[in-house]
């Protein structure tokens, strides 16, 4: 694990980090007058995914035919351009800093099985509550925030809060 | 004069290239971060690694000054930015539902979608727990419409597409001043107490 040549646990000074991410959504919003998102592009697989079973019930139901139009196709969407690019980005970033592993990362005190699960439910649940709230992490929280909208700097608190009052729970996956 | 795409200045035939090179910048950043490890994430929450903190708030605070920047300059015009608009008990509730989430799963969305990019499977499970979660509130939509349109018994919690210096009526640049005081006292903080907390191997 002492491995000099290893840097698969060296990452970006966080400020660093979050100045170059601070100017990429900065230029996200210059150049599309709107902010990034990552719930969006799971949005429009579900829609795709349910117009393409079951058409019928897609445009029966008051949700899904909100994102369904004549012209274009559900995935047709700056979300889920955007969301190939985060794919794609992500990997190349892994790739480089020889991160790129088949594994599932848990506390070795819990098993594989049950982080799954865990991550399952967490998934389920920030499925729900990112389309009450309409937008996660990103688009909620981070870019709502950044450009000081109300519900946004809600939004963002309800999570971190939220995420903080439930840890003691949760504890025995984590630490 | 932004925004470029709104504004016609690029046309619109290049969104989707931008979309997708925004995309991987956004991507790259995060990884690199350190975004596509769920245990060093959720250390945010058990004081052992507050990288989260640290990188979302730096990003808050340079994108909200930008942006102010750029419009006193006359770079940008406002009033074609979307902001994000705010339904009051939407807003809590779903927050909650997500706090819950994030420390079950150790993602969130954008985060999940890093890990699974370099093959971390809890992070592809959590992308598909998203799906289903999407499809289960499209499913409910008729019982959660109140909550998510602000209407029924939920009337009055549409507050428009506001700021919150809009809503209490503050200077926006004195607020940002202010975040960014609390970002820079947050970073101060959060490494004193990272000290105290057994650290966890990750």
């Amino acid at each position: 694990m002492d491995n000099k040549n290893d840097h698969s646990k060296t990452y970006f000074n966080p400020y660093f980090g979050g100045v170059m991410l601070g100017l990429i959504l900065l230029a996200t919003f210059y150049i599309t007058g709107r902010g990034l998102g990552a719930s969006g592009a799971a949005k429009s697989t579900v829609v795709a995914a349910v117009d393409r079973v079951a058409p019928k019930h897609a445009e029966e139901s008051t949700y899904y035919s909100k994102f369904i139009s004549d012209d274009l196709h559900p995935m047709n969407t700056w979300l889920v351009f955007e969301a190939i690019g985060v794919l794609a980005g992500a990997f190349l970033s892994g790739a480089i800093a020889g991160r790129l592993k088949i594994k599932t990362e848990h506390n070795p005190k819990i098993t594989r099985r049950r982080r799954l699960v865990f991550a399952l439910i967490g998934g389920i649940l920030f499925g729900v509550g990112s389309q009450i709230a309409r937008g996660c992490t990103s688009g909620a929280a981070l870019s709502g925030a950044a450009v000081l909208s109300l519900g946004g700097f809600i939004t963002m608190m309800a999570i971190f809060g939220s995420a903080y009052g439930f840890a003691y729970f949760f504890r025995k996956l984590w630490t | 004069m932004g925004p470029l795409i709104p504004l016609h200045i690029i046309p619109e035939t290049w969104n989707h290239v931008i979309a997708v090179l925004l995309g991987m910048a956004f991507g790259f950043i995060m990884e690199s971060s350190g975004f596509s490890s769920s245990r060093k994430i959720v250390g945010l929450f058990y004081g052992y690694d507050f990288t989260v903190l640290r990188v979302f708030f730096t990003a808050t605070v340079v994108t909200a000054i930008g942006l102010y920047y750029f419009s006193y300059m006359g770079w940008i015009d406002m009033s074609f930015v979307y902001i994000h608009p705010t339904y009051l008990t939407a807003a809590i509730v779903g927050g909650l539902i997500m706090g819950l989430g994030f420390v079950s799963g150790g993602y969130c969305p954008g985060t999940s979608l890093i890990g699974a990019a370099i093959g971390r499977i809890d992070g592809i499970v959590f992308t598909t727990g998203l799906m289903i979660g999407i499809f289960l509130f499209s499913e409910a939509f008729p019982v959660l419409e109140g909550i998510y349109e602000g209407t029924g018994m939920f009337d009055g919690d549409f507050l428009g597409y506001i700021t919150i210096t809009e809503y209490f009526n503050i200077s926006p640049h004195l607020f940002i001043f202010g975040f960014t005081v609390v970002a820079v006292a947050a970073f101060y903080f959060t490494n004193l107490i990272r000290k105290r907390v057994k650290p966890v191997n990750y």
